[in-house]
């Protein structure tokens, strides 16, 4: 099985791993870098636990094969909060109760941050399609459209 | 033994109690990446395991050849039926089901053989090269033929008859209504698909880190096909990923065992979304026949009803099903006679099981549809022709049982059915059916509005003896708590540092990892059963605790014990007189293990009577619907639900389950079926097999939360998981029926049932 090297950023971090040509992005983030914020709910795109920011755009991890991430920059999960000091939308998701079984959380909430990085004032229609490739089976989405409400109202006043 | 670790959960700061919306202890690792979930279970030394399936639904096995794949580079073991030491079947009712099917294959999926490698791509290669040699039979697909079928099992095609008889059986009504309803197959449609780790033990044994809902029954069925004592099988619950019923029965279990052992190395595997699609069972298909009997004032007076489920091949949970569809076929309402006869058949299609409302989802999308078509026949307010019917405290059900604990029936229509709506007519063409462009005529568009009402049982029913085990041990001022009790995402880990910080006023309480190796069983988390049976074994455990200590500091300093009261980490004497820190007198730890058991239920007799079950909980959901009649596409614009949950115990999770339970709801409604044709599952991923999405869910709007305390239950509090599965459904159904004036027999309502109607 041949190997590519792969060098690129992740969570700020300069990384390099090998992965064959084949490898999902996701299976290197979850198996070369330990990464495991990022989920397989699916593995067809359709259900955004594998979301991650790739040059700040969101994309389907495991519809990305691991050598087109040659230098991008990526965002996971793992990289939203400030060293300690979670982002606004981990805290407002915490506080909301906006998460249950939390499988489908790393994929949301990476995808409520795409959408407040392009847009910090979208109506609750925006949200939910932004959010509309994010499948969660627990909450119903109420309290994650709240949620996300409510960051957008932290990040505005903190931004001012 | 094993370096897997999977992590307690700890709440230090000041913390809120019963009542309050206490936050998740695991909540800021569910945020931050760091939660460990099944599937994210990592061991240097561990192989990789997978599972060749058969692809008939209907097949005899001439032959297996495992040669070419024990060859492929990388390949650890190829194990098939031969290889199982123990008991070759598993099941939770009859161990009816193959750990690997040996000389038949009875459903298109079942395990034929299982591989484990040292790298996926390996393990993906080695189950190609398995030569399995199939003889295809006709497969039997059709729950109405099964019982005059040849068997396909040797323990027959038929799962379990039910023929419930009730009162006076010559009565008939001054007005009759009859319908036919269809129920198509649901998938709980988890988000984490299932995963495990197994790692051998130097004892002999194994330790098995698994996603589940109940350890202890797993352990006992994994030990028996692995021919172990029970001890020597450890599960340890790792992170769960959602699982509505689906994780009630083995899936990977016995095969993360068997490679383990037999390799000597930890394997761990994953299935795919579209493996677990046939790596779990469903919701039962249901067929349904009613015929309801009133007076002209709109009394009920008689139900009939034939109901026919679809079990699939295997037995699994099919039983307690088709019980609890018997035993609440006619729903919430006052009935003084009745004759229900449930059947479950077993298929070769996918097995069933259980999904979240267990039986009480299929009926209630027939008894409420039989209400309405009621209603109309008399010409009535279908929530008048309810309220007039609906049960009280003190009523008698079709199975002869009066309900001693709280009914409030009435309330929960009545607060729902009265809340006001806030759904406007939009113009916005984004908020129309089917979204932006998909509408074709907006003139076209109809909105339907419609109301229903659903029961079901909690904790498990018909005699058997359900309990749950907990330790608590006060230490240095903090609480430990262990419990088997599966957290799936429901809440429980919240709830029991809610209640051991109520009962002994503390702040710090720990939760160790739930495992069978450290206490007994805490039973399932399903049947809305873990707030009341593991939340009263956690308060049962505390409360002994509490007297314990109390009884010994009263001795030491000479007061009465009930003069002493623990808070805010303190023992203190109610005159004032005594105030102690409550580490300063907990250096010697303080210990309870308890079995918490709830009031024993009896078995159905040969009539369906009997006092078979615990208790009740109600539900009521208002839907409100837009249809575009010419393309069949439906918005659910708003759903308004009041719920009978006993008392609140944290309202935030509480509201949480409601909107969950009834976006599940909507798309049984409108989107989710499992399409299965020859026994063959056409829809195997989240591109065909449909769920909604936060565009596809309204806002949940909470009426009330009907605060009855249910005597028994730890403060009150009853399950509240399931209602809102329940009722949902059949309110978002008949609010289609009002837009269209379709009787649309079929649930989920597919656009064609709309758009070609009459066609």
């Amino acid at each position: 099985m041949s190997r590519t090297h792969i060098t690129c950023t992740v969570n700020g971090d300069p990384v390099d791993f090998l992965a064959s040509d084949g490898t999902s992005l996701l299976d290197a983030l979850r198996d070369e870098l330990g990464l495991t914020g990022a989920k397989e709910g699916c593995g067809t795109g359709d259900c955004g636990a594998c979301s991650v920011l790739i040059d700040g755009r969101l994309n389907c991890s495991c519809l990305v094969f691991a050598p087109e991430a040659e230098g991008t920059e990526i965002v996971t999960v793992e990289g939203i909060a400030d060293d300690d000091r979670l982002h606004p939308l981990q805290q407002t998701f915490l506080e909301g109760a906006a998460l249950q079984c939390g499988i489908c959380t790393p994929g949301v909430l990476i995808a409520a941050k795409a959408l407040l990085d392009a847009n910090p004032d979208p109506t609750e229609t925006e949200i939910r399609y932004a959010l509309a490739g994010n499948l969660c089976r627990c909450t119903g989405y109420d309290k994650i459209v709240r949620s996300v409400q409510e960051a957008a109202v932290q990040l505005k006043g903190a931004a001012r | 033994m094993t370096d897997v670790r999977i992590d307690e959960t700890r709440t230090s700061e000041r913390a809120p109690r019963i009542g309050e919306s206490a936050p998740r202890p695991d909540g800021i690792p569910k945020v931050d990446g760091s939660f460990t979930f099944s599937s994210d279970l990592w061991h240097d030394r561990m192989l990789w395991g997978g599972t060749l399936r058969s692809p008939h639904p209907s097949a005899r096995i001439r032959s297996i050849d495992i040669g070419p794949a024990v060859a492929v580079t990388g390949v650890h073991a190829v194990l098939t039926a031969a290889d199982v030491p123990g008991n070759p079947a598993y099941g939770l009712e009859h161990a009816d089901q193959p750990v690997l099917a040996a000389d038949v294959v009875r459903y298109e999926g079942e395990p034929v053989a299982i591989v484990a490698a040292d790298h996926p791509e390996a393990v993906r290669l080695a189950l190609e090269a398995i030569v399995v040699d199939y003889e295809s039979t006709v497969p039997l697909v059709d729950p109405g033929a099964a019982e005059s079928s040849d068997p396909i099992h040797p323990d027959g095609n038929l799962i379990r008859r039910i023929h419930l008889r009730h009162g006076d059986q010559d009565v008939v009504g001054e007005v009759v209504v009859e319908g036919t309803y269809e129920v198509g197959m649901q998938d709980q449609a988890f988000l984490g698909p299932e995963s495990g780790l197994a790692v051998p033990a130097e004892d002999g044994g194994v330790d098995l880190f698994i996603a589940t809902q109940w350890l202890h029954v797993d352990r006992d069925q994994v030990a028996a096909c692995l021919g172990l004592a029970p001890e020597l099988v450890r599960l340890t619950l790792a992170g769960v990923g959602g699982a509505f019923g689906a994780r009630e029965d083995l899936s990977l279990h016995a095969h993360l065992c068997l490679l383990a052992l037999h390799t000597r190395r930890p394997v761990k595997m994953v299935y795919s979304r579209e493996e677990s699609f046939h790596g779990h069972v469903h919701r039962h298909p249901a067929r349904m026949w009613y015929r309801h009997h009133a007076d002209r004032a709109g009394n009920l007076l008689r139900v009939e009803a034939r109901l026919l489920l679809d079990g699939g091949a295997y037995a699994s949970s099919s039983g307690a099903v088709i019980a609890n569809a018997t035993c609440f076929a006619a729903g919430p309402y006052r009935i003084p006679s009745a004759d229900i006869e449930g059947v479950v058949v077993r298929t070769n299609n996918p097995p069933c099981g259980a999904m979240r409302g267990f039986g009480a989802v299929q009926t209630c999308i027939g008894h409420e549809a039989q209400m309405d078509r009621l209603a109309a026949a008399l010409d009535m307010d279908p929530v008048e022709l309810r309220m007039r019917n609906v049960l009280a405290s003190g009523d008698r059900l079709l199975t002869g049982q009066v309900i001693t604990g709280t009914a409030p029936v009435a309330e929960v229509l009545r607060t729902c059915a009265d809340h006001p709506s806030a759904a406007a007519l939009s113009e916005d063409p984004m908020s129309l059916p089917g979204g932006a462009g998909r509408t074709a005529d907006p003139e076209h568009v109809h909105r339907g509005e419609a109301i229903a009402l659903g029961f079901k049982n909690l904790l498990f029913s018909e005699g058997f003896d359900d309990f749950s085990s907990a330790l608590c041990r006060l230490e240095d001022g903090i609480a430990t708590i262990t419990c088997a009790c599966a957290e799936v995402g429901q809440g429980f880990v919240t709830l029991a540092q809610q209640i051991t910080r109520e009962v002994l006023g503390v702040d710090d309480v720990v939760l160790t990892p739930a495992s069978t190796a450290t206490v007994g069983s805490a039973g399932s988390t399903s049947a809305s059963r873990q707030t009341w049976m593991s939340g009263g074994a956690v308060q049962a455990a505390c409360e002994e605790v509490r007297t314990t200590l109390l009884t010994r500091v009263a001795a030491e300093h000479g007061v009465d014990p009930d003069e002493l009261v623990m808070a805010d980490g303190r023992v203190m004497s109610l005159a004032g007189a005594l105030d102690i820190d409550l580490a300063s007198v907990t250096t010697e730890p303080v210990e309870a293990d308890v079995e918490f058991h709830h009031a024993p239920t009896s078995p159905l007799d040969e009539y369906g009577q009997g006092d078979a079950h615990v208790s009740f909980a109600f539900s009521a959901h208002r839907a409100i619907v837009d249809v575009d009649r010419d393309l069949g596409l439906v918005k659910v614009v708003e759903l308004t639900t009041s719920q009978d949950v006993g008392r609140v115990l944290n309202p935030l999770q509480a509201v949480g389950q409601l909107e969950g339970g009834a976006a599940q709801g909507v798309g049984l409604a409108v989107m989710e079926e499992v399409q299965v044709l020859d026994g063959r599952i056409r829809n195997a991923s989240f591109t065909d097999y449909l769920v909604p999405t936060a565009l596809d869910m309204p806002p949940v709007e909470i009426a009330a939360l009907i605060e009855e305390p249910e005597p028994g239950a730890p403060f009150g509090a009853k399950g509240i998981g399931e209602p809102p599965s329940i009722s949902s459904t059949a309110a978002v159904v008949a609010a289609i029926r009002a837009a269209t004036d379709l009787e649309l027999a079929h649930v989920p309502v597919r656009p064609t049932d709309i758009a070609l109607a009459g066609a």
